[in-house]
């Protein structure tokens, strides 16, 4: 028997430079925000996963660090790692846990303190994550270097200019400009990111996320004890998920991400989504924007538009508030900022919000199918988990 | 990028930092500074940690001699004739070791390319490189350097071929794509 799952309390950081806060520290302001919203105390929580990727950060042992500050303790727990999709891997073994019946109470916090190390430790850290030996050891990749790759291939087939892929960032600034949790709460013009310097040529400071400190938690429940807790429970319809080889290399084409293929199809599959028109399902996403050109290939990946006209969606801003898809509205990776393993548990708490109809006026999602999507890839493209909410029940 | 090479700016600011601290340090005794931009306090790390691998390539050996004769070697199962590159000592297809090698024909078409303008601590000592991808004949792809400094000279199916090269300072085999002009 599987049981519904849905999220009951979220809680979400200050996005940025977090040199204010320690790791237990920020680590608390979300999860103290998460109990609050499910109206929860610590010892109702069954079991607690903590993703974090680390190494930048000084504590090796995250978990039980947070457990012992956020009084947690003597509750289970586990840090798992998917890179940039751990906060999503966390999310589907809480879901896991739940729905199998193993617990009725799961928090999933997602939590990355990259600016503990300088700058050039972060970019080595991030380069190294794919295949050291055989990528990094010899040719040095970067992270923005390995989506450059697939920018280079994708701008060549099908025309896509660097203007275009400004375009994304200058969609996802103008929602994070209202985004309180924002790194980066300012717009920025399609000049100013065009002006920005080489990362890695194609790409631009300005087509990059940033690199950031942050923390998110959310709290899955039971249908029964979801019910009890709050009116407004938000359902975890699918959870989507697949890999991909860890050498760039080993790849068909740099044109799409096969994991974010494969894992779209699979949670369209579980939720009974035509693949073939997926946008009339959902009201607002959250896509993996690490770099300008990983929305493009998402809005693809996912099936929100034919292979190569991804581009399209941007140049005819379909993905603003209103349009007949409309993505990134917390500002995304770009704007919100990226803390790696806190990402995907960062796009729970704001579709979980933006179903409430709870976030800034401004980039509030018209809500009307009550669904909502997110897109959480680990690495460039070696994990992918594409997880489905909705506000109505999934079945029973 | 200026006249300061990366690897000079990095090792720069590190050691202005680490005189900051320890004047602060030998005033206060205690090893925290103010955050430069927002004056939040820092503890900064008494302890260092250095990180250098000893990874086995002993199942793999004849891919380093065959670099060594300037060629490029993968390795082929003797079952279901799949070609492993990176190297595979076993063939996950058909949970069988019984491999073979074989050289490579070191030419291809370049699949795509960028360059890494901002660089990892430990390549901050090199100019700007271009990373490349290349297919070659035998349909296996190769991740490499790009002998180009202008990657307006370089495009997405152009002719490459791969040399074995020494990379220096460091002084050791690899190997690079090499744009052919034809
Ligand atoms: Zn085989």
């Amino acid at each position: 028997m599987v049981r519904n799952v849905a999220i009951v309390g979220v809680g979400h950081s200050k996005f940025g430079v977090r040199h204010d806060v320690s790791f237990p520290e920020l680590a608390w302001e979300s999860v103290s925000q998460a109990l609050d919203d499910a109206g929860l105390e610590q010892k109702d929580i069954e079991y607690f996963i903590v993703s974090n990727a680390g190494g930048w950060s000084s504590e090796p042992l995250p978990a039980v660090v947070v457990g012992e500050y956020c009084g947690l303790t003597p509750k289970g727990t586990a840090r798992v790692e998917a890179a940039c999709a751990s906060g999503s891997s966390a999310i589907k073994l809480a879901h896991d846990i739940i729905a199998s019946g193993q617990a009725d109470i799961v928090l999933a916090l997602g939590i990355e303190k990259m600016n503990e190390s300088p700058t050039p430790t972060v970019v080595e850290f991030i380069g190294r994550a794919g295949n050291y030996f055989w990528e990094f050891q010899n040719f040095g990749l970067t992270f923005p270097g390995y989506y450059a790759l697939y920018a280079t291939a994708y701008m060549h087939k099908y025309g896509a200019t660097e203007e275009d892929l400004c375009r994304v960032a200058v969609k996802n600034h103008y929602y994070g400009s209202y985004n309180p949790k924002a790194q980066f709460p300012k717009k920025i013009t399609l000049e100013e990111c065009m002006k920005s310097r080489y990362v890695a040529w194609p790409l631009k400071l300005l087509d990059s996320s940033p690199i950031t400190d942050g923390s998110a938690a959310a709290i899955l429940a039971s249908e029964d004890v979801a019910r009890k807790l709050t009116d407004t429970p938000v359902w975890i319809r699918a959870i989507g998920h697949a890999s991909d080889t860890s050498n760039l290399s080993k790849r068909d084409n740099f044109l799409s991400l096969r994991a974010a293929v494969e894992a779209a199809h699979m949670a369209y599959r579980k939720a009974g989504v035509d693949p073939s028109n997926p946008i009339k399902y959902f009201d607002v996403a959250e896509v993996h924007d690490c770099f300008t050109i990983a929305e493009i290939l998402a809005y693809e990946d996912l099936g929100f538009a034919k292979r190569g006209e991804g581009v399209n969606l941007i140049r005819e801003e379909q993905t603003y508030v209103g349009g007949p898809i409309q993505v990134n509205l917390s500002g995304g990776l770009k704007a919100k900022g990226h803390p790696i393993a806190a990402t995907g548990v960062g796009m729970a708490v704001e579709l979980t919000k933006q179903l409430r109809q709870e976030v800034e006026k401004e980039r509030q999602a018209v809500i009307e199918r009550g669904w909502a999507l997110s897109h959480n890839i680990g690495g460039t493209g070696h994990y992918a988990y594409v997880n489905i909410y909705s506000l109505d029940k999934p079945r029973g | 990028m200026g006249q300061k090479s990366q690897k000079e700016a990095m090792e720069e600011a590190l050691k202005q930092f680490e005189q900051f601290v320890e004047s602060i340090k030998q005033a206060t005794g205690l090893p925290i500074v103010p955050d430069q931009k927002t004056g939040a306090a820092l503890w900064v790390d008494q302890r260092e940690l250095r990180l250098k691998y000893t990874i086995s390539v002993e199942k793999i050996k004849p891919f380093y001699d065959g670099l060594m004769d300037g060629k490029l070697m993968a390795t082929k199962c003797s079952k279901c004739g799949t070609i492993y590159f990176p190297p595979q000592s076993f063939c996950p297809t058909c949970r069988k070791s019984e491999m073979q090698w074989m050289e490579l024909s070191r030419e291809g078409e370049l699949l795509t390319f960028t360059v890494i303008n901002i660089k990892p601590a430990s390549f901050a000592h090199y100019d700007d490189y271009i990373v490349g991808i290349a297919r070659l004949k035998e349909g296996i792809n190769v991740t490499a350097w790009v002998r180009e400094k202008d990657p307006k000279r370089l495009k997405v199916g152009m002719r490459v071929r791969i040399e074995v090269v020494k990379r220096q300072p460091e002084g050791y085999l690899t190997y690079e794509i090499v744009p052919v002009n034809d």
